[in-house]
């Protein structure tokens, strides 16, 4: 069976000549960048080419750039480096209830440790309004943290917009790119953000590797100690061949990201276009124009997001869902719940990301297939052209989800 | 993560559909957990299940347990039925997977809500 992938918001196929790459250097240029002899050298050097390579990118100065462990890690860098390194200031942090885990928890850590957070609330489509964040700003914030691009339903949020508030009142803002970076343009001084977020495995290149932009004058503090690596901010032996990955990766990129950028969101917007037009009950969560290229999202009313995804794996379609069964909780998405949607719904999202490899033929399949899934579950659901007049013996109260109805 | 026997029952399920001149129904979950159960049962004059179908809104093993319940109890008497817990159900499937023991294994629940059903409805013998 062909083998279809539309869950490039998880991970994507590392790129053959990255692979290549990382191969290439993992054989040849094995050298500790600190190292003083030739071996050193030549990792040094490859280490700030791509350096050099990943500013390009983002069209930031290389010397702005600090390499980690991916996505995970920059955030945590900035959001604990920045409120360490700032606390005289004051303990407010300002985020939204839509970021990814890896900045939600990271500011529900900090809250046990004597910060303020607020959380913005977001509207129907997943967006934050930047006048919710000039008014959350106080005199003791010391950073706002808001994502560029959601990684569940797509929603690009405001960014220029609330950089141009931040940088007002001379608080700190990082954005988490991850999804956005390598899949759109991302300029980070049209943007104006101080820090910027992005990991390498979102867009073709190795897992474990990402970089975290720091803008020139920020002020910010180590979070891992140890050697004086990436200009003692980040301690550890360079991971030189996921370093050298990353690079390939934002030079591919690079070429014809306009190009890319239409294909994909053409792909996209087709299948929106189509399952909206021909499934009942269906809903598209997230911007319908304000989304990262690539994502699609739906809820199907009356059937369960994880049946959908077993059904599409038979006929060989992999994608995600928001619902509590693939979410490894009890609830389904906090980000779909944060848009106001119900639980019933939420259980039924089903996201596709489509990426650079993927052919109309295969969204022509998708949507070709779906249809008759949503129907056979339907058919099996309760709560399809439920006939209320049934007498039935009810019992709601189910353990796991402590008996609320 | 779900057994040849789940992923059997979930692509063909048993039994699945109403009974319109049902003898007794029972429903256990609801749309906020993610899950819902319902049993529909056909019982005869000497209390043995005739018939049983199933509607279901949930995961996998939500649907695969409903399913896997429906043909442990065809032709089994009320008491029998009675005695089928939710772990037996995912033992007959050849186990679930651990976060869905007790999150989407309610099957036999539904099954023990329509029996009191019928019961209500006539009394402890037809
Ligand atoms: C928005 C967002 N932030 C952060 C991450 C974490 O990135 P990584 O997997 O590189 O740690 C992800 C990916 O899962 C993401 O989508």
């Amino acid at each position: 069976m062909k083998r279809i992938y539309f869950d490039h918001g998880a991970t994507t196929k590392v790129d053959e000549t990255v692979a290549k790459t990382v191969m290439e250097a993992m054989l040849n240029n094995f050298g500790n960048p600190s190292s003083i002899h030739s071996f050193g050298r030549t990792a040094r050097k490859s280490v700030e080419e791509s350096r050099e390579k990943v500013a390009a990118l983002l069209n930031a100065q290389p010397g702005e750039i600090f390499f980690t462990s991916g996505g995970t890690e920059s955030d945590n860098l900035a959001i604990k480096g920045i409120t360490l390194a700032n606390q005289k200031k004051g303990h407010h942090i300002i985020t939204s209830t839509v970021e990814h885990h890896a900045v939600l928890h990271t500011c529900e850590y900090l809250e046990k440790n004597g910060f303020t957070v607020t959380y913005l609330p977001v509207d129907k489509y997943g967006m934050v309004n930047p006048e919710d964040v000039r008014e959350a700003l106080n005199n003791k914030t010391i950073l706002v943290s808001i994502m560029m691009g959601n990684n569940e339903v797509g929603t690009l949020q405001p960014i220029k917009e609330i950089a141009a508030i931040t940088r007002e009142a001379g608080v700190y803002f990082h954005t988490d790119a991850v999804q956005a970076v390598g899949n759109m343009p991302v300029d980070v001084k049209d943007l104006g953000v101080d820090l910027l977020s992005l990991s390498g495995h979102k867009f073709y290149g190795p897992k474990g590797i990402g970089a975290l932009y720091i803008r020139k004058g920020v002020k910010i503090a180590p979070v891992q100690h140890g050697g004086g690596h990436e200009r003692k901010l980040r301690a550890g032996t360079e991971n030189v061949p996921g370093i050298i990955g990353l690079a390939r990766a934002c030079e591919i990129a690079m070429q014809d990201m306009p190009e890319k950028v239409a294909r994909v969101s053409a792909l996209r917007d087709k299948m929106i276009r189509t399952i909206l037009q021909n499934i009942d009950h269906v809903q598209l969560n997230g911007h319908p124009e304000k989304r990262l290229p690539g994502n699609a999202n739906f809820s199907f009313e009356f059937v369960e997001g994880e049946s959908l995804l077993l059904n599409l794996d038979l006929k060989g379609i992999a994608a995600s869902s928001g619902s509590a069964c693939t979410s490894g909780s009890l609830d389904p998405s906090h980000v779909l719940l944060s848009m106001g949607l119900s639980h019933e719904i939420a259980h039924g999202s089903l996201r596709l990301t489509l990426g650079a490899e993927n052919t109309e033929d295969e969204v022509d399949y998708f949507l070709d297939v779906i249809p008759e899934i949503v129907t056979r579950l339907r058919a099996m659901s309760p709560l399809y052209n439920n006939n209320c007049n049934l007498s039935i013996r009810r019992s709601e109260v189910c353990e796991h989800c402590h008996g609320d109805s | 993560m779900y057994t040849e026997k789940v992923m059997d029952h979930f692509t063909n399920p048993r039994n699945v559909g109403e009974i319109s001149d049902a003898d007794g129904i029972g429903e256990v979950g609801n749309a906020k957990c993610g899950d819902i159960m319902r049993i529909y049962l056909k019982v005869s004059d000497a209390g043995i299940i005739e018939d049983v179908k199933f509607k279901t809104f949930g995961c996998g093993a939500a649907i695969a347990t409903s399913s896997m319940v429906t043909e442990m109890v065809k032709g089994k008497s009320l008491k029998e039925a009675l005695d089928i817990s939710n772990k037996a159900v995912a033992e007959a499937l050849g186990g679930l997977p651990p976060a869905k023991m007790h999150c989407s294994n309610l099957a036999a629940d539904a099954l023990h809500e329509a029996i009191k059903d019928y019961i209500e409805k006539h009394g402890e013998t037809k």
